[in-house]
């Protein structure tokens, strides 16, 4: 137990000295942190090929820039979008996979089964119906708080699948297939083979939602929303219009929910409704949960974690999804608070002085 | 000067079969700072909770500028000027303590999600001005030492302080304090007084729940006394010091005298 707690406190201890470091920096040493950090991140599915770190990162069974795109870059952009519902706004969402299948069957329909315009333009398209299934969603629902809010949200998740499953027009169990792919830029070929493009494509679109969703959180808007995760009664009586900006956390993460069903259609080429089953909304929210909630980066982190960490242990098959599990309870039981929590104005600075004069008095 | 702000109209709340405020009339007028003052359970917060808008009066009417206010949403009733704070503190613990009062700051403002992703000038504008203000009320409250700090590792005194500050914030033309000086010591209970005074001098209008006589006595212009949901006294600090009724209610009546 005393040695968990010593080995999280030295990795908040390293965090901390990183993020005091990061502070000190200028703007361009700053700018260029940045640079390396997506450069680097855009030439991940060539990590396996360099020595000792491709040995660590690399994963058994699966080609690793699949596990980028397929598991990784979907969990991010949800966890991304899921975070705003969760993390900003306190509102517990356990349907979140029904935004992501809006996304993706829109995609399906407008490509293949009803349609045939290109990828591309279906892109903007889900989007809107996302947020559209967002306020249906939202307008009616958000007078319930807490459990109630979340065992409505379950339900929601439900309803689109099953809708999906047991409608022709939207090809029932089968699924839909032939579902076109993003069109080819910039001699990228969207092809069935190589999934670097796709991972290209994904990771521009996080950066995207990343940029978007940064000044959200920095504004009047992400204010209202932590106001209303904080006291939502209090909120009101300071005069935070509590339903509106509810009706927009939900509309802007089922935005970011659908875009990740746009982009997982795209690359598969093919979805039926046991793609969207309600594990994975649980999984979502883990990730969100397990990375910090209210804090983009922690959510970013815990979705690589949580589609990571069981492609990389693909060797311990049976017991990979034990291991997962167990690391879950550990986490709950000694960082509930997940492993990068948002840090509130200079308090991590405080406890850095703190240690600093505890150190000096003993 | 004698122009009523707010026009607190025969109200009776009820919740089932508890009356919590009886056939309740008061005048607020502008600029003065107007006491409420009542033994535990008399409906002082209920009273609140009615002018804020957490309540709906059963019957009667609360007019504010001669608008009545009833029924209105809670947010746009803080948008007509009146703000509160509460008696157990109700901070956002997880925002800053500049955060804090930029959140009351912000409901002067109408930039939104559009305005926010695009950083357009309005929102730029709105952005540093909700900043400058709310550093202003810190330092106003002489907090501003701990702007950065989250409001849940605030000392008691600071916290007490930062909800003021929040209410400031929304721009309020009547401000309801609700047992500001609960657990102050004498030193801090007299700094509060001051305080108080000090933001009637800025022109605001001030309701004051306080259940230590000292400060209500000493800050009032004007005391109102709540017992069993119904307004016994209203009148000058003096006169209602030596009103039996009041008396009675706080230190109880000998069955067999009366």
């Amino acid at each position: 137990m005393n040695q968990v707690r010593s080995l999280l406190a030295a990795l908040r201890n390293l965090g901390d000295t990183f993020g005091e470091a990061f502070d000190r920096m200028n703007k361009w040493q700053k700018y260029s942190f940045y640079g390396i950090l997506v450069i680097a991140l855009y030439l991940a599915p060539f990590w396996p090929d360099v020595p000792v770190l491709g040995q660590i990162v690399d994963t058994p069974g699966t080609q690793f820039s699949t596990v980028l795109n397929d598991q990784v870059i979907i969990f991010v952009l949800v966890a991304l979008g899921l975070n705003v519902v969760v993390g900003l706004a306190g509102l517990l969402d356990l349907g979140y996979v029904g935004f992501y299948a809006v996304g993706a069957y829109v995609t399906a329909s407008l490509t293949s089964e009803h349609a045939n315009l290109p990828w591309l333009l279906s892109l903007p398209v889900a989007v809107v119906v996302s947020m559209l299934f967002g306020v249906i969603l939202g307008a009616p629902t958000l007078r319930l708080r807490g459990d109630y809010l979340a065992i409505v949200t379950l339900g929601f998740g439900e309803i689109i699948r099953l809708t999906a499953k047991n409608m022709e027009w939207l090809g029932a169990s089968r699924g839909i297939s032939n579902i076109k792919k993003p069109p080819s830029v910039l001699g990228l070929k969207f092809g069935v083979i190589d999934p670097k493009p796709y991972y290209y494509l994904g990771l521009t679109l996080v950066l995207i939602v990343v940029f978007v969703l940064h000044r959200l959180e920095y504004s009047r808007v992400g204010r209202s929303w932590v106001a209303i995760r904080e006291d939502e009664d209090a909120a009101e009586l300071m005069g935070v219009d509590t339903f509106k900006f509810k009706l927009w956390a939900f509309t802007i993460g089922a935005a970011v929910g659908g875009l990740a069903g746009v982009h997982y259609a795209g690359k598969v080429g093919f979805i039926n409704p046991d793609n969207f089953p309600l594990t994975l909304s649980i999984l979502f929210l883990a990730a969100v949960v397990l990375g910090g909630s209210g804090n983009m980066y922690g959510a970013i982190l815990g979705a690589v974690m949580v589609a990571y960490i069981p492609e990389r242990l693909r060797n311990f098959a049976d017991k990979r999804v034990f291991v997962f599990g167990v690391v879950l309870v550990l986490m709950m039981v000694f960082r509930p608070e997940g492993i990068l929590p948002k840090r509130v104005g200079d308090e991590h600075k405080k406890r850095r002085n703190k240690t600093t004069n505890a150190e000096v008095a003993q | 000067m004698s122009e009523i702000l707010l026009d607190f109209d025969n109200v009776t709340m009820q919740f089932g079969g508890v009356t919590a405020l009886s056939e309740v009339s008061l005048q607020i007028t502008r600029g003065e700072i107007l006491g409420l003052i009542g033994p535990n359970g008399a409906g002082k917060t209920t009273c609140f909770n009615v002018i804020t808008g957490v309540y709906s009066p059963t019957t009667g009417d609360v007019r504010f500028e001669g608008r009545s206010i009833t029924g209105m949403k809670r947010h746009h009733i803080t948008k007509q000027g009146i703000a509160r704070t509460f008696q157990n503190i109700r901070l956002f613990s997880q925002m800053t303590a500049l955060e804090n009062v930029m959140v009351g700051a912000d409901s002067r403002k109408r930039s939104s999600v559009g305005g926010a992703i695009l950083r357009t000038s309005r929102q730029r504008r709105e952005e540093t001005e909700a900043r400058e203000r709310a550093m202003e009320l810190l330092t106003f409250m002489g907090i501003a030492d701990r702007a950065n700090n989250a409001a849940r590792n605030l000392p008691y005194g600071y916290q007490r302080r930062l909800e003021i500050a929040r209410a400031l914030a929304t721009e309020p033309q009547l401000l309801c304090l609700d047992e500001p000086a609960a657990g102050f010591n004498p030193a801090e209970k007299q700094e509060l007084n001051e305080l108080i005074l000090k933001i009637r001098g800025q022109g605001y209008t001030v309701l004051l729940i306080e259940h230590d006589m000292n400060v209500v006595m000493k800050v009032s212009d004007r005391v109102a006394v709540l017992d069993f949901g119904r307004k016994i006294a209203d009148g000058p600090p003096e006169q209602v010091r030596n009103n039996p009724d009041v008396i009675a209610a706080y230190l109880g009546v000998d069955d067999n005298a009366s």
